[in-house]
């Protein structure tokens, strides 16, 4: 491998401390949902900057540096100000903060770049960020100001761990809480400072934020998120700050963004708990089964009605009990005939024995539940069946055990209709499933005695 | 080291605090005798939890002082351990049940230090007090509230503090949960502790508690439950507002702050 050049090398070195420094105290401004503080603190810093290099006359990084950091600290105290002694809220004085100093930033720049040689001061980068234009002498900045911000960190860890989670017991525990509030602040307006050159004002918060909400979804351990976004952040500096390199004129702040966000994305998608992809997988699971549990109940109840479940039942009919469509039908129909729980004839569907039985139980929880909450809740009849078809989904064996043993092994539910497949098989109540499929004529359970209102059901 | 046995447990005198320019509590006298369970009682905005918040520190009173055990919350700061509101945290932050009670130990740890094995075992012991060491290692999202109030409660007990400062510490938890606090609050008495808690439910707290304190905004009543839990007691504390008393407190406050004036 060639050795990297000297702007490479550079570009990488900053890059990956700002990564590793914005991750870290990304996770605490994250978790004390102060995000968009480090937001404000970056846009203040921009008028320190040109202040910075109308009082130095130049462009070398130490006055620059300064500038930013006192007017970030300055917008900081003026949110902290605005919050304490006016009705004016956080959300506001952080918005009034940003809003204002960069405006005011924005002015003396343009201003700058009027004077004569200001062309040449090249403080534009500070709005989107330059890696490329790094010199050792920036990045040595960076490295002694990125130290000095981990190992506070290190040292005031648990402090930061409890004013991050619980303030108040902190304080009461003694804890310097205000202290550690202050000592994040200016943690967080270094972080913007060191990363201005690279990433810019307008970007910087991304630094800070993005790795860390990316890091909290792979992990529910604070030590290990913070490992994680520092990881994250710097990978994410590494990649930007490359691009930026090798691609002309494309400025390293949106490049950095850009990285950080894919990861972002694919955290969001695919972290093991948090991931909305098996978030939905799982949804979808549960869906299908209910609704594969509905059609199964639907043709007992049809059964049930005509006194006979051999005979095969329309898919017209199935779809009109529920309003399901008929792509749905067909992918649970597919589905339970596949189990063997349903035999097909062209559209038209019947149940196996095995998928009576297993029909009947799902009906079984469905009236059972009923049953339950007009005794005990001493809800109407004609209140109880729209929480029984969500529970009929969810009880487990035990809870079935359960209202069972509370109802007494009851055998009809508050609308007279027979509650199926009591807990010893064989008995009356269970539907019966003597016959083959096709005989059903004369095999078929007898039908239900139809003396129940009929506008209930099932 | 040992308090005078006839030291109150808490004396608060002339405490009179304010958010903006609303009163929350007014003008009030305390004193809390040591060893007891104490509820504090009083209909919503009646400045409960502001009491507590004060009494710790928490919360700048306009007038009055605090003592604990006879001196200031400063000096007797390891003497107390607080049980805030358990919808006063984020419970999705990245952290394990455990790591939640060895917090009750920061104050003893030091500054730069960080927790020892000592102190994890410490906090375990915890744990099993309010019988929640399964669950050590349990992110604290995925615990039932009446859990997380239990990670609470022992991670005040790991403080082993005298004195126990718990803001409804039965809100919204299940029967399991109920009797493992109520075991506790005994079994803390016995060992000679106080306990003051924010309740909210009138029918349990001659059963619960051995002392109460009727609050709203101003002191009610201040005395045994047998004593002072009776009902003209509640109807002085839950009966009508305190029109007048807000309104004066109200146009005081507004004269100190001119910026202010201008909204009344």
């Amino acid at each position: 491998m060639d050795p990297l050049s000297f702007t490479a090398r550079n570009v990488l070195a900053g890059a990956t401390i700002l990564g590793v420094t914005g991750g870290v105290l990304g996770c605490f401004a994250l978790l004390r949902r102060q995000s968009l503080l480090g937001d404000a603190l970056a846009h203040a810093a921009l008028p320190g900057v040109c202040l910075g290099f109308l009082i130095s006359g130049s462009k070398s990084p130490i006055p620059l540096f300064l500038g930013a950091m006192a007017a970030g600290l300055v917008g900081a105290l003026f949110i902290v100000a605005a919050v304490r002694w006016s009705r004016v809220k956080e959300d506001s004085a952080i918005g009034i903060v940003l809003s204002v100093f960069f405006g005011v930033g924005i002015v003396m720049l343009t201003y700058i770049q009027r004077l004569p040689g200001g062309n040449q001061s090249g403080l534009d980068k500070y709005l989107f960020g330059q890696a490329a234009a790094l010199v050792p002498e920036d990045v040595q900045l960076m490295a002694i100001l990125s130290t000095i911000v981990l190992v506070l960190v290190a040292l005031a860890w648990k402090e930061l761990k409890v004013l991050a989670f619980d303030r108040d017991f902190g304080a009461s525990l003694g804890l310097p809480m205000r202290r550690a509030e202050i000592l994040l602040t200016l943690l967080l307006v270094t972080v913007v400072v060191v990363g201005l050159q690279t990433v810019g004002v307008v970007l910087i918060v991304a630094t800070l934020i993005t790795p860390a909400a990316a890091a909290r979804q792979w992990t529910e351990r604070l030590g290990v998120m913070v490992a994680l976004s520092a990881g994250i952040g710097a990978a994410a500096g590494i990649a930007g700050a490359m691009t930026s390199a090798s691609v002309p004129r494309l400025p390293t702040g949106p490049a950095i963004v850009v990285a950080a966000s894919a990861v972002l994305v694919v955290s969001l998608l695919l972290a093991p708990q948090r991931g909305l992809v098996w978030a939905w997988l799982r949804e979808r699971r549960v869906t299908g089964r209910i609704r594969r549990e509905n059609l199964l109940k639907d043709l007992y109840r049809i059964g049930e009605d005509r006194g006979d479940w051999g005979r095969f039942v329309s898919a017209p009919q199935l779809m009109g009990v529920r309003g399901v469509s008929a792509p749905r039908l067909a992918t649970s129909a597919g589905r339970l005939s596949s189990q063997a729980l349903i035999e097909r004839r062209g559209d038209d569907l019947r149940l196996t024995p095995e998928g009576l039985d297993r029909a009947a139980g799902v009906v079984r929880k469905h009236r059972l539940w009923e049953l339950y909450l007009t005794r005990r809740l001493e809800l109407p009849s004609d209140h109880v069946h729209r929480p029984a078809e969500a529970m009929e989904h969810a009880l487990d064996a035990t809870a079935v055990a359960e209202l069972e043993r509370l109802l007494g092994n009851p055998t009809h539910d508050p609308h007279g209709r027979p509650i199926p497949g009591g807990s010893k098989p064989g008995v009356a109540s269970k539907p019966g499933v003597a016959s083959k499929p096709g005989d059903a004529a004369n095999g078929g359970p007898q039908p239900v005695p139809d003396d129940v209102d009929r506008e209930v059901r099932p | 080291m040992n308090p005078p046995a006839n030291e109150p447990a808490i004396e608060v005198h002339d405490l009179t605090v304010a958010y903006h320019t609303q009163p929350v509590l007014w003008d009030v006298d305390l004193e809390l005798p040591p060893g007891r369970l104490i509820a504090i009682v009083g209909p919503n905005g009646a400045g409960k939890s502001t009491l507590l918040k004060a009494i710790l520190g928490l919360v700048k009173p306009i007038t009055g002082w605090v003592k604990i055990f006879g001196q200031p919350y400063a000096k007797r700061r390891s003497w107390v351990g607080y049980v805030p509101q358990r919808e006063s945290v984020d419970w999705d932050f990245p952290t394990s049940a455990l790591d939640v009670v060895t917090m009750g130990l920061y104050g003893r740890i030091g500054w730069f230090r960080r927790p020892s094995k000592k102190h994890r075992e410490l906090a375990r012991e915890s744990l099993v007090k309010v019988g929640m060491e399964d669950y050590a290692e349990r992110q604290i999202s995925q615990l039932s509230g009446g859990q997380q109030q239990r990670v609470f409660l022992a991670r005040a007990l790991a403080q082993d503090a005298r004195l126990y400062l718990m803001d409804e510490p039965f809100a919204g938890v299940d029967a399991t949960t109920e009797r493992a606090i109520l075991t506790l609050l005994q079994e803390l008495k016995d060992a000679g502790r106080t306990v003051v808690a924010v309740h909210h439910d009138l029918q349990t707290v001659s059963d619960y508690f051995d002392h109460v304190v009727l609050l709203n905004m101003r002191l009610v009543a201040n005395g045994p439950v047998a004593e002072t839990f009776n009902a003209e007691n509640l109807q002085r504390t839950y009966g009508g507002k305190l029109t007048v008393l807000t309104q004066a407190a109200e146009t005081l406050l507004a004269d100190r702050r001119p910026a202010a004036s201008g909204d009344h």
